[in-house]
């Protein structure tokens, strides 16, 4: 249904001067997560519309060479992986679950340590959101499935 | 903050205000889709654009500012270029444009039956 890419010179030229744009404040929202307005998820549905408005724009048959499908629910998989390890790693060094002061990263301390363990919970987060959200549309859309 | 940056704040804040007024009068009592899509992509960017403007004069120059600026830019490139594949969009599945002539013709069949 949109395999082809989209008949309009003026949308093609937009989006793909907004798609980098897109991505550049998706990371922005995942690595400002814990100081201002945002987090993983935001960031990681930032990252998928990217995704989605480029199959839109350019039509399935280039998109899914730019970015296969194949590839959502393994970055999904990893997302959550990801957070699982950052949860299970400091109950294995005697902290709680999602303890993040007891995270075996030499040369980090304390609160450093703390914000570190944050941020990789957040692109955990913004991994398994982007992945799945990507996922869903591939799976709306019912192409190479 | 001087008097001047907030009365040209508050001049560029009505008249955003006034271009979104507008906008919203089209969208009720414009007659079909396209004339609508017409009345809004035009003036609803205008009017975003000078309200985002006289915040941005407001703020004075700071960090504040420059996003202000970006969300211009974005607005100015994506809000027309939504509109054009709406109306496009509806263009190619057939959408009839509303004209004069039609619309007296339906509306004296329409007394007539």
């Amino acid at each position: 249904m949109i395999k082809e890419r989209y008949q309009s010179i003026i949308v093609q030229v937009i989006c793909s001067l907004l798609i980098p744009f897109i991505q550049l404040f998706a990371l922005y929202v995942i690595f400002h997560g814990h100081y201002g307005p945002g987090g993983g998820f935001q960031g990681g549905v930032l990252l998928a519309v990217s995704i989605i408005l480029q199959r839109l724009y350019l039509g399935t048959e280039v998109s899914y060479r730019k970015f296969p499908p194949k590839l959502a629910p393994a970055l999904g998989a990893i997302g959550m992986l990801v957070f699982g390890l950052a949860g299970v790693i400091p109950m294995l060094f005697g902290g709680a679950f999602l303890d993040y002061g007891n995270l075996p990263i030499p040369w980090v301390h304390g609160a450093e340590l703390r914000a570190l363990g944050i941020l990789i919970v957040e692109i955990g987060i913004g991994m398994a959101v982007f992945g799945t959200l990507v996922l869903i549309f591939d799976s709306l859309i019912g192409e190479g499935w | 903050m001087t008097l001047v940056q907030i009365i040209l704040a508050v001049i560029l804040m009505l008249g955003g205000a006034f271009f979104l007024t507008v906008s919203a009068l089209g969208l009720l009592r414009l007659p079909d889709f396209y004339a609508r899509t017409h009345a809004v992509g035009k003036s609803e960017t205008l009017g975003t654009i000078l309200t985002l403007f006289g915040l941005a004069v407001y703020n004075g120059w700071g960090l504040s500012t420059f996003k202000i600026l970006f969300i211009i830019f974005f607005v100015l490139i994506a809000s027309p270029t939504a509109t054009h594949a709406i109306a496009r969009a509806a263009l190619r599945t057939g959408l009839e444009p509303w004209t004069r002539k039609k619309q007296t013709g339906e509306d004296t069949k329409d007394k007539k039956s």
